[in-house]
């Protein structure tokens, strides 16, 4: 079993998917609880693929390889290291709370629901795995297609535009980065192993090309500014599931991208763009967060948040000194994606809790729900403290690596990263004060109830995932050490 | 018990009775909510007493790690322990003031809402400072440090109906962020220079900085490196110009005013500069710095305690203008002084407070100190306690503030004479301040508890306002119940004994040794002019400061018996007195100016740099383009032969042209 691991880890939620699909689309009940099953044992595989990895192992583990398209060389190649193991994990671990989430709030085409969550989360996994970059491509393009149908169907009043924006805006990007593979394919003499492309040489112009394409397709994901608008439109419009896995998991693929693509396939390019990098991650946190201050929906203000969150990974994946990418900047990055995983679904579930109860994004609507909602408050505190980055949670192991490498490589970034520690716990705790402090302000928090055994059960597992992370981070650090120190030195040597 | 185990035990008995009442403080009620929090606390304060003895009497030491926070290539970041002097004693200064305040809160608290939340929180905020002074590294440091503020900020917003309370915590907590960032950029530097992050191991290190400069700026490392801390400090220790949250932060209950923004928390700055003793000793720029700023807050701060008419409020600014002695005394290089007056401070400060406390109790929760008056004979223990506790604060011998305070002002008079920049001023603020201390402590004092009974009044107003209200006779202040006096006579002990008991332990310096390191120049200063606890009282007689100090507490007197003598100096002093009223125009700068302008810049960066430009010209504007286009082309797609057949022909010609350049070429 250990040898087709990644693939059960892929497979097992497509397939429960289909079930569900075929088998399931009159039996609302049996649908949730299949799918659940099928997350779960999802997760309970990339369990075991946590326990087995190897830390100190250099080389991909898990792989299988498997002729796919033998004409054009393609392959079913699969593989993890410690960058992407966690995102795997990662993962798995939301889809369970995602189907839990819907359980009592999808009342509408339940089956396709959960089939389209499950099925995602297949194709996610997918991408993070793949080791054949059409296989990537194939993944990473058919995400695409849950998402867009969970946005367009199960949406808010304008989720046609979103789902289209959504839609448009990232398939342009990924476009490009197919021609970039197709290159890739021809340069080196056939082969689609995206290992093989980092030991080929290119010239300056040709990276900088590459670089492009690439990053159009992974600055969207992320989303880089200035690339970032469809975020705050989708989020809004997307139903609470749609949220907690498009900030936790999709916009991952992004980050992801540039370690596994842009750094050891175009080195000298990215050594050469770094500084714009950083600089547009830069703006990212500051810009977006005084953005975020200003939003009265919600969930548009921690989509801006979560903007100015992943600025943080971007600027990690850059912080450079003499050509050389900091340890602490990279593996602050990863972390911070980890840990914004929990807290941005955290964060998204939370606002989804009051949704549901009041049908309302506006932070105008709300207003003393502590006095209706303490258990939910508590939650929604720990949650808040989280995303201000507040030590002792998760949210701060990410922004303190970062920030550390950003002080050894350039001062002045440091700092107007770190200004996210004011503005972050500004949008953040105003945002808590106007919708939680205060006397009950209007009839409908009045009748707001408190937390159901079914929502308690998903904040107390996001809680001790944070509150985990935050104490622990070294759990998952230490498992990616290695893979770290190879993608530096990839991303050092020159390919000129 | 020794070692680890009895390290944990302090840690972790507070923490785990505040989860357990956290979580299930709604199930098993009130009384076992307090208890539980009593005996974890309890735990802690007995085991930091067994710690002091150790480490007193058996010369005891500690520094290890708990286990692997991080690991970035191959160093790890552990948490830790250190214990050494001066953690035992902050131990038992925070875990004494903690149980006196948890013991005080089943009386002040006994009918509000949120219970057995507030232990909770209290307790969880021992644990938080805990970590805090038991750490042995920089990022569990900044563990404790938000930590503590996480809890400050649940505890100011505690009555989170009330719009001021939500305000204040909201400011204290941004405000507090400020200071963070200066920290954490702090914290980097000492990363980026010593290559790690341990106290013991960045003072092995030390000479690595010496002579670096910070990047190529030309300024120096060491003192870059200082400040920045230093600002982390300013904000914790409210420290001139991040102090606007302090006094807001009252809006909490009276019991944690005592305990954090008395007592513990806000000495947390004073405490890491102590610390980081061997660090600043590297920096006379620093030194200096914080010297001028710590008189700032000594002098001008503490004048804002004259007007203030909340009884809650002017302990406020005078814990203000004695943080500003604590760090006066770092930046003189007295750091164990500053620990000195920490301590001392701790004790008579946190029963000022809770003595404040017993007093609102007493008025039904009414803090405006013009409504009291009187009140001496109907809450006698108060009363004496107050006293006590005023006494200590305006540093009359031989209560516990006078030794700390005279030592700072030696050390700010050595600082002068040393040549330090701004030491004539340093000199004169923390000489000034003395008077300006003793003459706020005894107006709150009369204006309590002596004069008219002008409570009579008040309650006749309110009860003409609700005159259907039948519960409100005329109501008698009586003196709190045991439990909320016990704590204040078990505190007014220290305040006026601990000055004279610690002498001769912190000023030589023996209790530190090896631990915090004096400024050679304070050394020095001390070695020439060795004092002890009779030379001090003795000494005193014939020095300024008594003098200064009984002044003070003779113009409260007199501007207490003579209204005509308060209005001519209100009249004299009219523009002073309106810039003291907008307390230095401080708030203004960060509500009206700083605040607005953010999210001003939000606005306009959203409205015209996300909406307008790029989604509104990028992104739909080229969906809109595309549209556009597709409107022409639909009406090429005509669907005639002939028009098919033209566009062909013409295709092929400019292909055929293309084509046949490129060959050409």
């Amino acid at each position: 079993m250990m040898n087709y691991l990644l693939s059960l880890t892929i497979w097992t939620p497509i397939v429960f998917g289909f079930i569900t699909l075929v088998l399931f689309s009159k039996n609302d009940c049996l649908a949730r609880y299949f799918s659940l099953l099928g997350a779960v044992i999802a997760f309970i595989f990339s369990v075991l693929m946590f326990c087995h990895f190897d830390p100190n192992q250099q080389a991909m583990q898990f792989e299988e390889v498997a002729q796919w398209v033998p004409n054009f060389n393609i392959n079913y190649h699969l593989g993890v290291d410690g960058i992407s193991m966690p995102f795997v994990m990662l993962n798995n671990f939301v889809t369970i709370l995602v189907v839990l989430a819907g359980f009592k709030v999808i009342k509408h085409k339940v089956a396709l629901y959960n089939a389209m969550f499950l099925m995602m989360t297949g194709f996610i996994s997918g991408s993070f795995c793949a080791l054949d970059a059409i296989l990537f491509y194939v993944f990473f393009e058919a995400m695409l297609i849950p998402m867009y149908l969970i946005i367009g169907v199960w949406g808010s009043t304008n989720r046609v535009y979103a789902a289209i924006k959504f839609f448009l805006y990232t398939l342009i990007g990924s476009l490009l980065m197919l021609v970039a593979l197709i290159y890739l394919f021809f340069q080196s003499n056939g082969s689609f192993e995206i290992l093989s492309y980092y030991k080929l040489p290119l010239t300056m112009g040709v990276q900088t090309l590459l670089f492009i394409a690439f990053f159009m397709s992974f600055a969207v994901k992320v989303p880089m500014w200035p690339l970032h608008t469809w975020l705050p439109d989708a989020h809004p419009e997307a139903p609470t599931g749609g949220s907690m896995v498009l900030a936790a998991i999709t916009l991952k693929i992004g980050g992801y991208g540039f370690l596994r693509f842009i750094l050891p396939i175009v080195p000298d390019a990215s050594r050469e763009l770094a500084g714009v990098m950083v600089i547009l991650s830069l703006i990212a946190i500051v810009y977006i967060g005084l953005v975020a201050l200003v939003q009265k929906d919600m969930k548009k203000l921690v989509a801006y948040s979560s903007i100015s969150h992943m600025g943080f990974v971007t600027l990690g994946c850059f912080l450079m000194a003499n050509g050389t990418l900091n340890k602490w900047a990279v593996e602050g990055a990863i972390t911070q994606m980890i840990s914004h995983g929990f807290v941005s679904a955290a964060m998204f579930f939370c606002i989804g809790v009051m949704y549901d109860r009041v049908h309302s994004r506006n932070i105008a609507d709300y207003g003393g729900v502590v006095n209706k909602m303490p258990i939910f408050a508590a939650f929604f505190m720990l949650f808040s403290m989280a995303n201000a980055g507040l030590p002792g949670t998760s949210g701060f192991a990410g922004e303190f690596m970062v920030i550390m490498g950003a002080v050894q490589t350039s001062f002045i970034s440091a700092a107007l990263a770190g200004l996210t520690l004011i503005i972050g716990a500004g949008y953040t705790l105003w945002m808590y004060k106007k919708v939680i402090f205060g006397e009950v302000t209007n009839s409908h928090v009045a009748e707001m109830p408190d937390v159901t055994a079914r929502e308690f059960i998903i904040l107390a597992v996001l809680a001790i995932a944070v509150i985990g992370m935050g104490v622990y981070p070294d759990l998952f650090v230490s498992k990616m050490h290695t893979s770290v120190e190879l993608l530096i030195n990839q991303a050092a040597i020159s390919k000129i | 018990m020794t070692g680890i185990p009895l390290y944990l035990t302090i840690i972790l008995s507070p923490l785990i009775a505040s989860t357990i009442v956290g979580l299930f403080g709604f199930a098993i009620g009130k009384r076992a909510s307090h208890c539980l929090t009593i005996l974890g606390v309890l735990v802690s304060t007995i085991s930091s007493y067994v710690l002091l003895n150790q480490v007193l009497n058996q010369g005891l030491s500690y520094d290890g790690p708990l286990y692997t926070w991080l690991s970035v290539g191959d160093q790890t970041y552990s948490v830790g322990i250190l214990v050494d002097s001066l953690t035992a004693m902050m131990l038992t200064v925070v875990t004494s003031v903690s149980l006196m305040v948890h013991i005080y809160t089943i009386g002040y608290m006994e009918h509000e809402d949120g219970y057995s939340r507030f232990f909770s929180y209290i307790s969880l905020f021992t644990f938080m400072m805990i970590m805090l002074v038991m750490s042995n590294n920089f990022i569990q440091l900044f563990f404790g440090w938000e930590g503590v503020g996480l809890v400050s900020y649940l505890l100011i917003g505690f009555y989170f109906k009330k719009e001021s309370a939500v305000f204040a915590n909201l400011k204290a907590f941004l405000i507090n962020r400020i200071g963070d960032l200066g920290f954490l950029l702090g914290i980097g530097l000492v990363l980026y220079y010593f290559g790690t992050l341990n106290y013991a191991e960045v003072f092995a290190k030390l000479d690595s900085i010496t002579g670096v400069t910070f990047f190529n700026t030309g300024w120096s490392a060491i003192t870059v490196v200082c400040l920045l801390l230093f600002v982390g400090a300013m904000g914790k220790s409210a420290q001139f110009p991040l102090h606007v949250w302090l006094p807001d932060s009252m809006e909490g209950p009276t019991p944690i005013s005592a305990l954090i923004h008395a007592a513990t928390m806000v000495t947390a700055g004073i405490f890491m500069v102590a610390r980081l003793s061997p660090l600043y000793n590297l920096s006379p720029t620093a030194l200096s710095v914080i010297a001028i700023i710590g008189a700032i807050n000594a002098l001008f701060l503490g004048l804002l305690g004259l007007i203030q008419n909340d009884i809650k409020r002017v302990v406020a600014y005078s814990t203000l203008s004695q943080l500003g002695y604590m760090a006066v005394a770092l930046g003189c290089g007295a750091y164990t002084v500053g620990i000195f007056h920490l301590m001392t401070h701790a004790f008579f400060k946190a029963l000022l407070f809770l003595a404040a406390g017993s007093v609102i109790v007493a008025m039904h929760h009414e803090q405006d100190m013009r409504k009291m008056g009187g009140l001496w004979k109907y809450m006698p223990i108060t009363y004496v306690v107050t006293i006590i506790g005023n006494l200590a604060l305006a540093g009359i011998p031989p209560f516990a503030g006078f030794f700390s305070k005279d030592l700072i002002l030696e050390a700010a008079t050595n600082f002068h004479e040393h040549g330090m920049f701004g030491g004539s001023f340093v000199v004169f603020s923390v000489y000034a301040a003395v008077f300006v201390t003793a003459c706020y402590s005894f107006r709150q004092l009369f204006m309590t508890f002596h004069g008219r009974e002008r409570f009579r009044d008040a309650n006749d107003d309110h009860h003409d306002a609700h005159a259907h209200d039948d519960h409100h006779g005329p109501v008698e202040p009586k003196e709190s119940p045991w439990v909320i006096t016990l704590p204040l006579v078990l505190l007014s002990i220290p305040s006026a004994i601990i000055g004279w008991l610690a002498f001769d332990k912190f000023v030589p310096g023996e209790f530190f040794h090896n631990v915090v390191f004096n400024a050679d120049f304070y050394t020095k200063f001390l070695e020439e002019e060795p004092v002890n606890t009779v030379g001090m009282l003795a000494h005193s007689l014939t020095t300024l400061p008594v003098y200064l100090a009984l002044s003070g507490i003779l113009a409260a007197f007199i501007a207490h018996k003579s209204p005509t003598f308060v209005s001519i100096i209100k009249t004299i002093f009219k523009p002073f007195i309106y810039v003291m009223e907008r307390k230095y125009f401080m708030d203004d700068l960060f509500i009206n100016i700083l605040a607005p302008i953010a999210r001003g810049l939000g606005r306009v960066l959203w409205s015209i740099g996300d909406v307008l430009l790029i989604d509104g010209i990028i992104v739909n504007g080229s969906a809109r383009l595309v549209a556009f286009c597709s409107r022409i082309f639909r009406k090429m797609q005509t669907g005639y032969v002939n028009s098919a057949a033209t566009y062909m022909v013409l295709g092929v010609l400019i292909l055929l042209t293309f084509c046949t350049s490129l060959i050409l070429h």
